[in-house]
């Protein structure tokens, strides 16, 4: 099943437009909840069945992070849309935010009268400035429309909304420096707990969710959370935006069934580029570790199937490289990014990660040490779970899924002092 | 509950908030200070700093810097943090179009070292620099969530996919 929920605007001429989004229903579910009095108890306990898993990376269940938030304390409380979109291999926020920004406003105003809040932000990452204006002007055109703003059709409900945009750090796609971001600060990680559900943006309770997580609720509350859950299989339900890219013919967004075999995906995406064999597959956006080619053609995309391989379907980025591809290259590359995007407030991940790089770097560059694998085995183990957020583990995975798989070629290079690949 | 946060601000408000900024850009700076709580200005420091670049040829100054914390009350410590810490904030002068060209790995193996070789070979110039005349920086950023069309590169407000060497002689050509 393909395109069934966040992109099921694709077919439109004009999917950014409202009236072409109410052409297909859009906004009727709001409507329909005030009208026939659906309560927030009830709208959590769909996205609950609908067995939603958060789109961002972590895979935590929406409807119970949800659930976490006293709706009746008193004060402020928030909804913050993740669109940082800085995982690389990521590509699928953007096309929610260009081709339907519509379904996440929506989406965005029923979390809100689910918890209980009356402001939101997206914080879109601060490249995207087209994607970003096509999201401006979904909300002003909602607010027109009298969706956003006091007493909704009514309700006694108000919401509004707003965009915040990034400067360029991946770390911000973290949630709490995400909030430090918006706060007008430098974005470093804060400690959990307390989790944003009870200190959130601007100490009030929050929740945080990705924009594919929030752009799926209207049509969880429009066709049941059942409906969602049987789109998928066990443990992973409703469909599953995938951006995949790499050495293949077709690289792009395919919304598809979660549980949907590997090799399918990579067919929809038009096979391996001139033929050539695959070598390895990094399944779930850069932080997630590598999986050959051969073993990834026999695996399924959901949550267990990866995670049974060793890896991670993460935010559903999917790199497929081919033989033509050193890994130890690749590698550097990779390790290159975090070190790079480190905040610098832990040290096992201010410093690790320059390790990683410098080491991986001169294995690449024919200077490396017999010792050097050894020498990274031990530094990812001395970052893995010893910072702040998880931005140390992301560092960490690439580099332990590369030694696992890929062994022989570190090897190679450093016996050979250059590269297996081609020689 | 034992945790606290609240903006930080300055001891003393400067007065003739006119005089720091043009009219349009405080137009543009109050929009962003609206979108926020009250009490929390601070949180238009990264708006503001972007309106304020834009305004300055695409780079920020350190009297820039203190301007926009004069203006939205805080410490210019918490400002230079703020412009110091995000990639997108330029500290020294750029060229009139930068040209930020991804090399993370979807676009690395889809051949973005060619892209940077040619750029570099035809403006005379490596990544991070400037050309004389002013008119381009190269500047290596990470990946940029366009995967799909590696290798990619963004100018302005635009990202241009599925690079060759053609098509960025045509892209740079093209520009004013
Ligand atoms: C270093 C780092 C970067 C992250 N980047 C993103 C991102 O770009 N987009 C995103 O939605 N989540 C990102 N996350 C995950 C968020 O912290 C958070 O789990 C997510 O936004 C929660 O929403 P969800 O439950 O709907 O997935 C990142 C996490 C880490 C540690
Ligand atoms: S790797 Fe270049 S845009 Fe993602």
């Amino acid at each position: 099943m393909a395109n069934e929920v966040c992109l099921r605007t694709l077919g439109l001429d004009r999917p950014w437009d409202i009236d072409q989004y109410r052409s297909i229903g859009g906004y009727e579910m709001l409507k329909k909840i005030f009208s026939e009095g659906i309560t927030p108890e009830q709208i959590i306990e769909e996205v609950k069945t609908s067995s939603l898993r958060g789109r961002g990376g972590a895979g935590f269940p929406t409807g119970l992070k949800w659930s976490f938030i006293s709706r009746n304390a008193p004060g402020q409380k928030f909804v913050v849309c993740n669109s940082d979109e800085g995982e690389p291999g990521t590509f699928k926020d953007r096309d929610i935010l260009r081709y339907n920004p519509h379904q996440l406003v929506e989406g965005m105003i029923i979390a809100g009268f689910a918890i209980g809040a009356t402001r939101g932000y997206n914080y879109i990452r601060g490249e995207f400035i087209e994607p970003a204006q096509r999201f401006q002007d979904a909300i002003d055109q909602a607010r027109e429309a009298g969706f956003l703003g006091e007493n909704i059709f009514g309700s006694g409900f108000d919401f509004d909304l707003n965009v915040h945009l990034g400067g360029g750090a991946y770390v911000c796609g973290e949630e709490t420096a995400l909030l430090e971001s918006i706060e007008g600060k430098k974005g470093q990680p804060r400690y959990k707990p307390p989790f944003p559900a009870h200190f959130g943006l601007y100490g009030c309770p929050t929740i945080i969710n990705n924009t594919e997580s929030l752009a799926s609720i209207p049509m969880i509350m429009e066709k049941g959370g059942q409906w969602f859950k049987d789109l998928g299989v066990e443990n992973s339900g409703g469909t599953k935006l995938f951006s995949i890219s790499g050495n293949i013919n077709n690289p792009g967004v395919f919304e598809i069934s979660m549980g949907t075999p590997f090799f399918e995906l990579l067919e929809m995406a038009g096979g391996m580029k001139d033929g050539r064999p695959i070598k390895a597959v990094i399944p779930g956006g850069s932080s997630s570790p590598v999986i050959p080619g051969e073993q990834m053609m026999d695996l399924t995309m959901d949550y267990d199937s990866i995670q049974g391989a060793g890896s991670m379907l993460g935010s559903g980025a999917v790199i497929v490289m081919d033989d033509t591809n050193c890994m130890v290259k690749v590698l550097e590359r990779m390790s290159y990014f975090y070190y790079e995007e480190s905040c610098g407030q832990c040290t096992p991940c201010r410093e690790g990660t320059g390790w990683l790089y410098r080491v991986v770097s001169r294995i690449e560059n024919g200077q490396g040490r017999p010792e050097d694998l050894a020498l990274l085995d031990d530094v990812t183990e001395k970052i893995a779970g010893r910072t702040i957020c998880a931005l140390g583990d992301a560092a960490a995975m690439p580099v332990q899924g590369m030694l696992k798989h890929f062994r022989d070629e570190f090897e190679y290079h450093i016996e050979h002092k250059r590269c297996k690949v081609g020689s | 509950m034992g945790f606290k946060n609240a903006p930080m601000s300055t001891v003393k408000p400067v007065e003739n908030k006119e005089s720091l900024f043009s009219a349009e850009v405080r137009a543009e700076i109050d929009k962003a200070i609206a979108q926020y709580p009250e009490e929390w200005k601070q949180s238009a420091a990264m708006p503001a700093l972007t309106i304020v670049q834009d305004d300055n040829c695409g780079y920020l100054t350190e009297e820039l810097m203190d301007k926009v914390a004069a203006y939205l009350d805080m410490p210019p410590i918490a400002v230079y943090e703020v412009a110091t810490f995000y990639s997108m904030y330029e500290l020294k002068p750029v060229g009139k179009h930068k040209v930020c060209v991804c090399t993370n790995v979807s676009c690395m193996i889809n051949g973005s070292d060619r892209i940077v070789d040619h750029m570099e070979n035809k403006l005379g110039i490596k990544l991070g620099e400037t050309t004389e005349d002013g008119k381009y920086t190269l500047k290596e950023v990470e990946c940029l969530g366009a995967c799909g069309g590696a290798p990619m590169f963004q100018i302005g407000n635009k990202y241009y996919e599925n690079l060759t060497p053609e098509l960025v002689d045509s892209i740079l050509d093209g520009l004013e």
